[in-house]
């Protein structure tokens, strides 16, 4: 359907409820910091197709608390500004026309007076607490992680100790399609709301909980979604506010905002200062690895702040080393709020890691293959404790080096690099790699690692399974179809997936964290396997025979007796008789961490700075994989995203907290000219902690490409004495560290 | 103002405000909502379709200068059922997950492949810059436009 009528998303929704509902956008903010003066919506009210105009005023909802109950109430965020503005693009007044095309003419209407405050775009000066986004909490620090007692002799042994910052910049998450909403109160008080999310109980959890409603008044129901990447969990505040509208109104409501209002007001991911240290002997053994996260989280401190935690917890990576500490401090500054982005937390952990090894190895004059080699983890199946909270589920880190390097031809392409240098060749190599260690499947919105499914069979022969998780393109429809037609015997064309409407599936985790194969999968093949017992015991009434002696024919989908398998009752015939289906909850033991090695391939044109990526190469151990088609696909997705953050993608702010990137004519959305054929190694360690053996491979491309693409762009200018490039590595950066170093540009 | 479009093939007289655009036009008046909407500046080719053949990005051309002109979007692609060859290259080739980009790409690719029936991956790379895609890194969009052409689309 996708191909020939495309995606019923949001914004295509036509439902009974929905006509003649109004339509409803924002009036944001158009300066980073200030006191909100005035606002005089009189000539605006007047205008053709005003329906109304609201501002905080009017609206009773409670600001939205931090997350981390440990953060002071004081840094909530008001659905909508109050007296002040916090960032470029914060929603400050709803206006309501008639048509969408009435709503900018309605809104230039607006008179609002604003008395401007300095902006605090950089964390480091929001650290110095200079000027204050909430004055009355006397700081800009919302939240610090740090041990109880610093080691202050972490480093006293080393011979070689190299430290220095690292941004990990602030990128926009872009999905192709924007946030939108639509909302209708029924007769009976219930709100019903379709809006983009990746997991429609906690979208309809974070509702309950800005609108003050109770969960049974509440049904959301999730379209097709436009891509998500982390940015479209729970809900926003404009969720809330367009369900609001709609119940103050009594009529049907729709937001669907532009790229513009997304860029600058949807979540933005990333957005740590990292300060790495790194010691270890001359000959290459790393003892000893400090990290300090500045994370900035924007103007309200929301996941961002729960980012370093992750963070933290993978900071030793994949490396066995003595002494790793960390600490983290979570500041607000006027800018978009921080959110989840595809590895949030833990792509900043592999790469102030890798870029720390790879500074290392500069600096002892080695081989950055063989210092990882000789420090890596020696491989494990027994759960490994690594020191910061993480428990390593399994892995083979090594094997996963020594793979990528072979299928690159790691030699070959260092003897092209030095060729080239010595041919003093303008378009020089670089060769970058990465290994890494990630945590999936860490919990659900709803807390520890669980998911629901449950699966009916038809009277008939087809099936239905509902689900928590929530695709929005991972193709959970074919994978959980496959799933229980190989416990069923029904046929995958047979087998209907729903999901993400909370009447019809009060409980799910969504889809996010790279969850969904290894504990929404595994939960769809438990109801199989526990429907399929059930089965068995009410064939054994109908045929009379012992239960034990039942077993599934798969070529017919029915139960039979072992050895005569012309005794037979068809599972349709069963639920012909009575409903058969069975509910599952799956409990995981823990998260999985899934490991590999990606090594990339850049060439950098020293006269001009421009980086172009050549190859990228990977080694994604997620566990054994159901369906290559789609894991791969994610790998594929995962890698363009980290190799662009590397290359080009940045969230620009200037001075006086302007972005300078709202719109894909600025902000560098990667396009297929810049971006090579991937190669995928295949390398599959079971876990033990689901039946599938299945790990999550979601987030895998992001957090592994990431520094390796880094890493080979500052390795192809290393000969001229370039150590460390900051993300994006574009061609100004490229061109400026070459001359910095005093090498020949 | 009137226009006279043929929309998938079918005359079509519409009234229209002189400022719609022709992806609202196909979205809302002809109810054609496949065609998306993904950014204001002409970046993102969600919204390609084809203009007397030719792909364009709709969220650039006024309802107004469609006027006497033949538009086709992806809903008019397939005939009798059958999948173009391009809707089945992207098929076989897992060439879409969110499905977002997918009409725009689908008849970008259409378009490309009318002007370039044998691109070598380079310039199937440098044709699709238009075309914007969050979640296949355009890996199997490459791999899906190559055997189009390959199949003859």
């Amino acid at each position: 359907a996708f191909l020939t009528r495309g995606g019923i998303y949001t914004d295509d929704v036509l439902d009974d409820s929905l006509v003649g509902a109004v339509h409803v956008s924002f009036i944001r903010s158009p300066i980073a910091h200030a006191r909100i003066e005035s606002i005089d919506a009189s000539a605006a009210r007047e205008a053709p197709g005003c329906v109304a105009i609201f501002t905080a005023d009017d609206i009773a909802l409670r600001p939205v608390r931090p997350m981390l109950p440990s953060i002071d109430a004081g840094f909530s965020r008001p659905l909508l500004a109050a007296d002040r503005v916090r960032f470029v693009g914060e929603p400050v007044a709803i206006v309501v026309t008639e048509l969408a095309y009435q709503a900018e003419d309605v809104a230039e209407l607006v008179e609002i007076e604003y008395d401007p405050l300095p902006a605090v775009v950089d964390p480091r000066a929001s650290a110095r607490d200079e000027n204050l986004l909430f004055p009355e909490l006397g700081t800009n620090i919302a939240c610090v992680f740090a041990p109880k007692e610093p080691d202050e002799r972490l480093f006293e042994d080393c011979e070689v100790v190299v430290s220095r910052e690292i941004v990990n910049q602030r990128v926009a998450p872009a999905p192709m399609e924007t946030r939108a909403a639509a909302a209708v109160w029924g007769a009976d008080g219930r709100l019903t709301t379709w809006l983009p999310n990746q997991g429609a109980q906690g979208t309809k959890a974070a509702l309950c909980a800005m609108l003050g409603v109770d969960a049974a008044d509440v049904r959301v129901i999730t379209p097709d979604v436009g891509g998500a990447f982390g940015a479209k969990f729970g809900a926003d505040p404009e969720h809330a506010l367009v369900a609001w509208v709609a119940q103050r109104l009594g009529r049907p409501a729709r937001w669907s905002e532009n790229r513009y209002d997304n860029l600058l007001a949807m979540t933005h991911g990333r957005a740590q200062i990292q300060t790495v240290t790194i010691g270890g002997s001359r000959d290459g053994d790393v003892q000893a690895y400090r990290l300090d996260v500045l994370q900035d989280c924007g103007a309200y401190p929301a996941i961002g702040a729960l980012l370093p935690t992750l963070t933290r917890m993978m900071a030793p990576g994949t490396y066995a080393i003595d002494r790793v500490e960390s600490s983290a401090r979570c500041v607000v500054t006027t800018t978009t709020p921080i959110g989840a982005y595809r590895g949030a937390g833990r792509p900043e952990a592999t790469a102030a890691i890798e870029r720390a090894i790879d500074l290392f190895a500069a600096e002892i004059g080695q081989d950055p293959a063989g210092v990882r080699r000789r420090n890596l983890l020696p491989a494990f199946d027994v759960p490994h404790e690594n020191g910061h909270g993480a428990l390593y589920d399994s892995g083979a880190y090594q094997d996963a080096l020594d793979l990528v390097l072979d299928a690159a031809g790691y030699a070959d392409l260092r003897a092209e690099q030095a060729a080239r240098r010595a041919r003093g060749d303008v378009r020089v190599l670089g060769i970058g790699l990465a290994s890494y260690v990630e945590i999936t499947g860490g919990g659900a919105e709803s807390g520890a690692p669980h998911e629901n499914a449950l699966v009916e069979v038809h009277a008939d022969g087809t099936a239905t399974i509902l689900t928590g998780t929530s695709p929005h393109g991972q193709g959970h429809a074919t994978a959980w179809a496959m799933l229980a037609s190989d416990e069923l015997g029904i046929p995958v064309e047979r087998i209907t997936v729903q999901h993400g409407d909370t009447d019809l599936i009060p409980e799910g985790g969504g889809t996010g964290g790279s969850r969904s194969l290894q504990q929404g999968g595994a939960a769809v093949r438990q109801a199989s396997r526990e429907l399929i017992d059930l089965a068995r015991q009410r064939a054994a009434d109908l045929l009379e025979a012992n239960p034990d002696d039942l077993r599934i024919d798969l070529e017919r989908a029915a139960i039979t007796v072992e050895g005569s398998p012309h005794i037979a009752v068809g599972l349709a015939e069963l639920a012909a008789r009575e409903r058969l289906f069975v509910r599952a909850v799956f409990n995981a033991p823990g998260p999985t961490f899934p490991f590999g090695a990606h090594l990339a391939v850049v060439e950098v044109d020293t006269e001009t700075g421009k980086a172009t990526l050549l190859r990228v190469v990977t080694v994604d151990d997620a566990g054994v994989i159901l369906n290559p088609l789609l894991a791969d696909g994610q790998r594929h997705g995962g890698i363009a995203q980290g190799a662009t953050q590397a290359l080009l993608e940045e969230m620009v702010y200037d001075d006086d907290g302007n972005p300078m990137t709202a719109t894909f004519a600025d902000y560098p959305f990667p396009s297929a000219a810049e971006l090579p054929t991937f190669e995928l190694v295949s390398m599959q360690t079971p876990t033990s902690y689901n039946s599938l053996g299945a790990k999550g491979v979601g987030e895998a491309g992001t957090i592994g490409a990431t520094p390796a693409v880094q890493n080979a762009v500052v390795d192809a200018v290393a000969h001229l004495g370039v150590r460390h490039i900051d993300m994006p590595t574009t061609s100004r950066r490229i061109w400026q560290a070459i001359n910095d170093a005093g090498g020949q540009a | 103002m009137q226009v006279e479009i043929t929309v998938n093939g079918t005359p079509r007289t519409d009234e229209v405000e002189a400022r719609r655009l022709l992806v609202h036009y196909l979205r809302e008046t002809c109810g054609l909502r496949a065609t998306n909407v993904g950014c204001d500046t002409t970046s993102c080719g969600a919204c390609t379709v084809l203009l007397d053949g030719e792909s364009v990005k709709s969220c650039t051309v006024l309802a107004a200068q469609a006027d006497g002109h033949e538009v086709r979007t992806v809903e008019g692609l397939a005939t009798d059922g059958a999948l173009h060859p391009v809707q089945a290259a992207f098929h076989t080739e897992h060439g879409l997950q969110c499905g977002f980009c997918t009409p725009g790409m689908v008849m970008a690719t259409v378009g490309l492949l009318q002007e370039n029936p044998h691109p070598s991956e380079e310039e199937v790379r440098e044709s699709l810059e238009g075309n914007f895609c969050r979640c296949t890194g355009y890996h199997n969009i490459v791999r899906a436009v190559l055997a189009a052409a390959e199949a003859g689309a």
